[in-house]
């Protein structure tokens, strides 16, 4: 298959000139540089362009305009708010516990962009790629929560104090279905790499693959990596109406562009997990036996393929988020605890059997076999 | 490289366990606790074991550290410093801890030598660690022994709730102990 608009031939290039041209010290160093500062940018770049699409669609659902004095469709307005977000203040509050206060941000962000890491945007784009990778999804992504908590903690006001212990509450109990939902398609697949995952969905994404328990799947861990991000109906951590702002009320300034560009990027992984775990990730539509076709849908870069699949799940979060009214705290529990946990359980279960059985639509039609 | 990354972390570990246990406040500690942890974790990847690195991470980094904070949410004023008293028997507690640190320090390094020769280098696979959890060969079926290492917790806590001397209406727990 021609690829031509791929990156891998850049990627191989530049390793190979930077390991002919320097010690392999100094080229682990430089490559290493080169990785985090990519990903850093793709990191800020994702966010920005989150905020504006967030708040054009909003608009939409709302009949409103939304942003459009800045450039045309005021697609400059989120850069414009990234530069005033730089030079506000940052506001020294007397009562705090100082070094708590100021660590708290950071976790929620190094928890994210650890995350953001084994993303695999495209082929070859992926900065991490462990042999347990979903492991480390799950790992990583559990640190965020300390900072919520040391933040709502440290800022010595009762609201915070609410919104951090809402949030911890809702977010233990929501990680554990997104944990057995993931693992349900390890089941499915036999291994935790996430390129492994993506390569094995070259003619069945997992979601028709697994078909039933699959999809169920699919649903729990939207249902709850939406929770996970304390956004749409889940918002109660920073319910506007009772605790101001939440755990994130006493930050100013960049400290709380922190909180603010984490939970844009939580947005932007739990779609992107989903998408790479249930929809194929950069794998192009393709149909075996089918190389003209194929051969098209392969001019068209991995990456797009990811943005695209990424982007549907985007705007369906942001669909849940202004079509549902919040919950209450008790019946956001209740419905982890005693729907979702159980159906999950069940569900992988059905999963293992299904799998067993040989009843997975790989097994069953020889053409969907990569 | 790895040398550096190895003392950068070693530091890390060294300074935040002292700090953890010689800071004032409760949650302090148990945030240094945590980068304490974090270290560790940083450690295994650094030996390529992926798998104890994540575990490491979930299990106390983002299981047992929440459970640390919210339980000290729960103390009464959690963020208040409090005075530690240094009496003889603070005093006599630090011999004995580094006389024991010291012997035991000894026998680690003496043997972690001798066990780094069998320890296979290399990143350990998903699948082998499942096969050995589930497989019925040599050297495998370690789930269910760690299974039954939890019944028989059970059976020992069960059977010191039926030995226990059943308390009456007016006694107290701690008048029943004498």
């Amino acid at each position: 298959m021609k690829q031509p608009l791929e990156l891998t031939g850049l990627i191989s290039n530049l390793h190979t000139f930077f390991r002919s041209n320097l010690t392999p010290f100094w080229a682990t160093v430089i490559e290493g540089a080169l990785v985090l500062i990519a990903v850093l940018a793709a990191y800020a770049i994702i966010a920005l362009a989150l905020i504006y699409i967030e708040r054009k669609i909003t608009a939409f659902f709302q009949s409103r305009l939304g942003p459009n004095r800045l450039g045309k469709y005021g697609w400059i307005q989120s850069v414009a708010d990234l530069i005033k977000i730089l030079i506000k203040e940052i506001i020294h509050i007397n009562k705090v516990d100082k070094v708590l206060f100021y660590a708290a941000p950071f976790f929620v962000i190094v928890s994210s962009v650890l995350t953001f890491g084994i993303i695999p945007f495209g082929q070859g784009l992926q900065a991490v790629d462990f042999n347990i990778g979903i492991v480390y999804i799950l790992a990583v992504s559990s640190i965020g929560i300390i900072g919520v908590l040391l933040a709502g903690w440290s800022s010595n006001n009762k609201y915070s104090m609410i919104g951090a212990m809402r949030s911890g509450a809702q977010f233990i109990s929501y990680e554990l279905s997104a944990g057995f939902a993931l693992m349900t398609v390890v089941v499915l697949s036999g291994t935790m790499q996430v390129s492994e995952i993506v390569e094995s969905q070259r003619y069945a994404w997992n979601v028709f693959n697994g078909h039933i328990p699959a999809m169920i799947a699919f649903v729990i861990y939207l249902i709850s990596g939406h929770a996970e991000t304390n956004r749409g109906p889940f918002d109660l951590p920073e319910a506007e109406g009772e605790l101001t702002a939440g755990y994130h009320t006493e930050y100013s300034g960049l400290q709380f562009g922190f909180f603010y560009l984490a939970e844009y990027l939580n947005m932007f992984i739990i779609a992107a997990i989903a998408t790479t775990v249930f929809l194929g990730g950069w794998m192009p539509i393709q149909v075996q036996g089918w190389d003209g076709f194929n051969q098209v849908m392969w001019y068209i870069p991995s990456y797009v393929w990811f943005f695209a699949k990424t982007g549907v799940l985007i705007f369906f979060s942001l669909w849940v988020r202004w079509s549902f009214p919040r919950l209450r705290i008790d019946l956001l529990l209740n419905l982890e605890w005693k729907y979702l946990l159980p159906i999950n359980l069940v569900n992988i279960i059905v999963m293992v059997v299904v799998v067993l059985l040989g009843w997975t639509l790989e097994d069953l039609f020889p053409i969907f076999r990569p | 490289m790895t040398t550096i990354i190895f003392y950068i972390l070693a530091l890390v570990i060294a300074v935040f366990s002292v700090l953890a246990v010689t800071s004032k406040k409760v949650i302090r500690s148990a945030t240094f606790l945590l980068f304490v942890l974090l270290a560790t974790a940083g450690l295994f990847l650094m030996l390529n074991y992926h798998y104890l690195f994540a575990v490491q991470v979930t299990v106390y980094a983002g299981g047992i550290m929440i459970l640390f904070i919210m339980a000290i949410f729960l103390t009464h004023k959690p963020g208040d410093e409090f005075s530690t008293k240094m009496s003889w028997k603070v005093r006599s507690s630090v011999l004995l801890a580094v006389g024991g640190l010291l012997l035991t320090g000894y026998i680690i390094v003496k043997n972690v030598t001798r066990v780094y020769n069998y320890v296979q280098s290399g990143e350990m696979k998903m699948q082998e660690i499942g096969t050995a959890m589930m497989g019925t060969e040599k050297y495998q079926y370690l789930l269910p022994f760690e299974v039954i290492s939890l019944l028989l917790l059970a059976c020992i806590i069960g059977a010191i709730l039926i030995a226990r001397k059943e308390t009456s209406a007016g006694e107290t727990d701690s008048d029943s102990d004498k």
